[in-house]
């Protein structure tokens, strides 16, 4: 969606070039931009709330072993219990603490959710870069793929794959970064193809510099606003995608606790009906981890993007 | 400001007065008009000059209510036909629009709805104001308007989109659409700016033409001081959000009172020739916002003495029905008396 | 148009191709003999090692990999996607069956969205950064942020299990069931389905409205005397829903995804149960069948889009 400045200011900015005003976008001559992103952010209560949450949630999973037990220690005397003094969240059909599993799964929830972002994020830079910068066909082939890309459901391309080579957290990764490069891709190629015109670029490439050091050295600092709003929005995309493979069993496998497998052990009426502290502790875990990524995310983005919420 | 037409005695058609309007930015609020106003008689031909960016359009939208958030109306009177439009309803207001106030659009690649037919589009400013017209009618309406401002095969043209017309059709379908419930008033603003210079002659006379049969008062808001001459009675200048001097168009043109005025003149290269252009004065506007003691014209000033930077200058009578925001009017208006003399 | 249409037809069976390049190399990486995988396992049954052989040669098994290809496709294009190896039955036989209840899943979710997303966008956008619009970005949030497989969880637990107005799993209740009862089956699956879906539609509503809120032609449309009923719904609403088509077009591939998740939990018998259950069973056919089903649906989707935006935008012209 095209970010358009919330009703022009004073009156439209006439077509003929010699009338437009001389001096700095909106003439508000005020901080950094980064300065001024902050400001924003931070007056965004949803980010800020969410990034308090998301805060709390990652202490929380890295401090684990320190809060909470063993979680894959089997109590067989203390099977089945609901919420108690000893096991906060109760135990599970094999006694074990269910607090502890929650803690721990969100660790695997949490690092497989970066680590399939991330991967997205590298090659839809590096496709989105190499797009921009060489145009032409090589654009339009890129551009064709990332379309076409974009329309596969990662779940079923998860699915599909797990199926024929067998479910495991590599499979996940890569299916993730596989089918959720072309957002980023497209934000470097946006990118990249505005630097292109610009002087010092040009200046650059004319003094020999190769397309190696020009995206490390410009294209990667200038596309880092941006990138870093899609790279937030895709780990939220990926901790959901892990913990919907996982839910299907097609994801992280048992006995490692991970906050979609926890559901995918609750899938027995019997278990929904009478072990409600089974399901929903990594249910809400899932939804408020996501939500709160989404609002940080949907915080920045507000908040790089001139003009701020449309 | 009092009444300055001797003609109508009825008083003046619309009234604006020390309009200030703002709008409100993410850090900070801009005042895009600071206490502007002029007045417009029946049947008159008002142009309003001033660089992009001087509140002339932003006057001008007021006068139908049309600010929207961030935009905001602080402060003013703004009068027409004798009832105040900012204390009026809603739904009167948008019985004035369209119907006895009609405006024009500078950009008429985008002021026409995209996705729906011209004729449509004629036919829905007719129905909007006549509920009891139908469909049939105010289609057979919509190819007159269309074939009186000059559409060639108006009724087959009815059925097209605007991205099947080229430029300067579409802004005669524009005015086809204004003129369509013979309003009163007409404001226009940089009707001609975004069309080729050929096609601007044509819409320029189709306004006139427009304005001779309808009768209606014309606010022309432009920066071109050429299509001021060829069309306004009068003359309304703007600079950073005020008026800073006002008259009949022979009065500016012959012995501009304001500074900037003269910049604006001088950097006219003939009547005749291309479209004005304004950046011989040097320097650049104030950009909204910035908060300048004294006169806002100042910094580009040729004359400027110590007094403008401290001391705001206000509109006053500089001379028979006209006006000038210079403290040293009175040295201008000696120039002229000199040079004739 | 024909030429248009034509040279999209094009492209997407050239992506077709790739696509199951892509599947067959999978395919042939996978464990599980090939012969198994795509004769009748009635035959078999009788046949010893000769005639796996025989079979083997007949099949072109034994010829280069692009004859092998070939083969492969054609047979698919021609329905023909092999033996299950679960059911003893063809693929084409076992997925047929399971299209019906997952369009009929989509579908109705796909009406309920679009209609709930448009309404609440509109008044999102209409009252912009009021506590309508807040509620709509938060709950639209929430719909791409609550996993649907919890939804359905607390659905069951709280519709079925607890008050028990509603049943937790299938289509019908076994034995009987008319119209009443089937749709009491959808409404859980449906409503949830439809909610994660909403979510994203309910942004582009919103975002596209005010985006054309603050076009000229909408200040002409007021200019005129237009309500603002008036100017919104015919005016704004007309040009900010013509990019709607192409999202709801893109976005049916995606929610297959969530089907096939929802499916899983009200064991509602659509292509997604199956193909979740066939990986469970290593029946690689019919995986690689819903493969290739999936992938005919996402390019006709993509097909569909395209074709549409241009009939429905009077700018876009394919002469």
């Amino acid at each position: 969606m095209t970010a358009m400045p919330a009703g022009a200011p004073a009156e439209k900015v006439s077509k003929k070039p010699s009338l437009e005003k001389g001096p700095g976008p909106g003439g508000a001559p005020s901080a950094s931009p980064r300065a001024r992103a902050v400001r924003r952010f931070r007056r965004n209560r949803l980010a800020v709330a969410g990034g308090a949450v998301l805060g709390t949630v990652v202490l929380m999973s890295l401090l684990a072993p320190l809060i909470a037990g063993d979680p894959n220690a089997v109590d067989l005397d203390a099977v089945r219990q609901g919420p108690s003094g000893a096991h906060w969240f109760g135990t599970d059909t094999s006694g074990r603490d269910v607090f502890a599993r929650t803690l721990y799964a969100g660790r695997v929830s949490l690092l497989v959710g970066l680590a399939a972002a991330l991967g997205a994020v590298v090659v839809g830079t590096l496709f989105g870069a190499v797009s921009g910068l060489f145009g032409g066909v090589v654009d339009n082939v890129i551009m064709r793929i990332a379309d076409i890309v974009m329309s596969f459901p990662t779940v079923v391309v998860i699915l599909v794959l797990a199926g024929i080579v067998g479910p495991s957290v590599t499979v996940l990764i890569v299916a993730i970064g596989m089918t959720q490069w072309p957002v980023a891709g497209r934000v470097v190629r946006g990118v990249t193809m505005s630097l292109r015109d610009r002087e010092y670029i040009q200046a650059a490439e004319a003094s020999g510099a190769n397309a190696r050091w020009l995206i490390r050295k410009h294209i990667v600092p200038a596309a880092l606003p941006p990138v870093t709003v899609t790279g937030t929005l895709a780990v939220a995309q990926a901790i959901m995608l892990e913990t919907t493979a996982s839910f299907l069993g097609l994801g992280v496998r048992p006995p490692q606790a991970s906050w979609g497998n926890m559901l995918n052990d609750a899938q027995n009426l019997t278990l929904i009906q009478t072990m409600p502290w089974l399901w929903i502790p990594p249910g809400v875990a899932i939804a408020v981890t996501v939500l709160a990524v989404n609002f940080v995310g949907d915080g920045l983005r507000d908040a790089v993007t001139p003009g701020g919420r449309t | 400001m009092t009444s300055l037409s001797k003609k109508e005695p009825a008083g003046p058609l619309l009234e604006i007065e020390d309009l200030v309007v703002e709008f409100a930015g993410d850090e900070e609020t801009v005042r895009a008009v600071d206490g502007a106003g002029y007045t417009v008689a029946p049947g008159e031909t008002l142009g309003v000059v001033g660089e992009s960016g001087s509140g002339k359009s932003v006057t001008a939208m007021s006068a139908l209510g049309l600010i929207k958030p961030p935009g905001r109306v602080v402060s003013g009177r703004v009068v027409f036909d004798g009832s105040d439009l900012r204390a009026m309803p809603r739904r009167e207001l948008r019985r004035l629009r369209g119907g006895r106030i009609a405006m024009i659009f500078q950009d008429p690649m985008t002021a026409l709805n995209p996705v729906m037919s011209v004729g449509a589009q004629i036919g829905e400013a007719l129905r909007l104001h006549r509920p009891g017209m139908s469909r049939a009618k105010a289609r057979a309406r919509a190819a007159e308007l269309l074939a009186l401002v000059g559409v060639p095969g108006a009724e087959r043209r009815l059925k097209q989109y605007p991205h099947e017309f080229s430029g300067g059709m579409r802004q005669r379908a524009m005015i086809a659409m204004a003129i369509a419930n013979d309003p009163d008033l007409l404001i226009a603003d940089e009707p001609t700016t975004a069309l080729d210079v050929t096609v601007q002659a044509q819409v320029l006379d189709l306004i006139r033409l427009t304005r001779r049969e309808t009768g209606a008062a014309t606010v022309l808001i432009t920066h071109d001081l050429g299509v001021v001459a060829e069309l306004a009675d009068r003359v309304v200048v703007m600079y950073a959000g005020r008026v800073v001097e006002h008259g009949t168009v022979a009065a500016i043109f012959d012995s501009p009172r304001h500074p900037y005025t003269r910049g604006l003149l001088e950097s006219l290269p003939s009547l005749d020739g291309e479209v004005g252009d304004l950046t011989p004065i040097p320097g650049s506007p104030p950009a909204p916002g910035e908060v300048a003691e004294g006169c806002a014209f100042a910094p580009r000033c040729a004359m400027v003495r110590d007094r403008c930077r401290v001391e705001r200058p206000e509109l006053v009578q500089s001379g028979t029905r006209r006006a000038s925001a210079c403290h040293f009017h009175h040295e201008l208006a000696g120039e002229e008396t000199d040079a004739r003399a | 148009m024909a030429a248009y249409v034509i040279r999209r037809l094009l492209v997407n069976a050239l992506v077709f191709v790739l696509i199951s390049i892509g599947i067959f190399v999978l395919v042939r990486v996978a464990p599980g003999d090939p012969v198994r995988m795509m004769v009748d396992p009635e035959q078999m049954r009788g046949g010893g090692a000769a005639f796996i052989e025989a079979k083997r040669h007949e099949l072109g098994l034994d010829r280069s990999v692009v004859v092998q290809y070939g083969n492969w496709l054609s047979g698919a294009l021609h329905g023909d996607f092999g033996y299950s190896y679960v059911a003893n039955r063809p693929v084409s036989a076992v997925l047929g069956e399971r299209v019906g209840p997952t369009l009929q899943l989509m579908g109705a979710a796909l009406v309920v969205a679009l209609v709930v997303s448009v309404a609440l966008g509109v008044a999102a956008a209409v009252r912009r950064n009021t506590a309508v619009d807040y509620g709509a970005t938060v709950l639209s949030l929430a719909a791409v942020s609550v996993p649907p497989f919890f939804l359905g969880i607390v659905g069951i637990y709280l519709f079925s299990l607890k008050w028990g107005v509603l049943p937790s799993a299938g289509m019908t209740t076994p034995g009987g069931g008319g119209p009443v009862d089937q749709l009491r089956h959808l409404i859980l699956p449906g409503l949830i389905l439809a909610f994660v879906t909403a979510g994203p539609f309910t942004r582009y509503v919103r975002g596209g409205l005010v985006d054309e809120l603050g076009a000229d032609y909408v200040r002409t449309a007021e200019a005129k005397g237009a309500s603002r009923a008036r100017v919104v719904m015919r005016h704004a609403l007309r040009n900010s829903l013509i990019p709607l088509i192409t999202v709801v077009m893109y976005q049916i591939p995606q929610m297959l995804a969530g089907a096939v998740v929802i499916e899983q939990v009200f064991a509602w018998p659509g292509m997604g149960q199956l193909a979740v259950s066939s990986i469970g069973q290593h029946d690689y056919p019919v995986i690689v069948g819903f493969a290739l089903y999936v992938a005919v649906l996402v390019l006709l989707c993509n097909l569909i889009a395209d074709v549409l935006y241009a009939v429905v935008d009077p700018r876009v012209s394919l002469r």
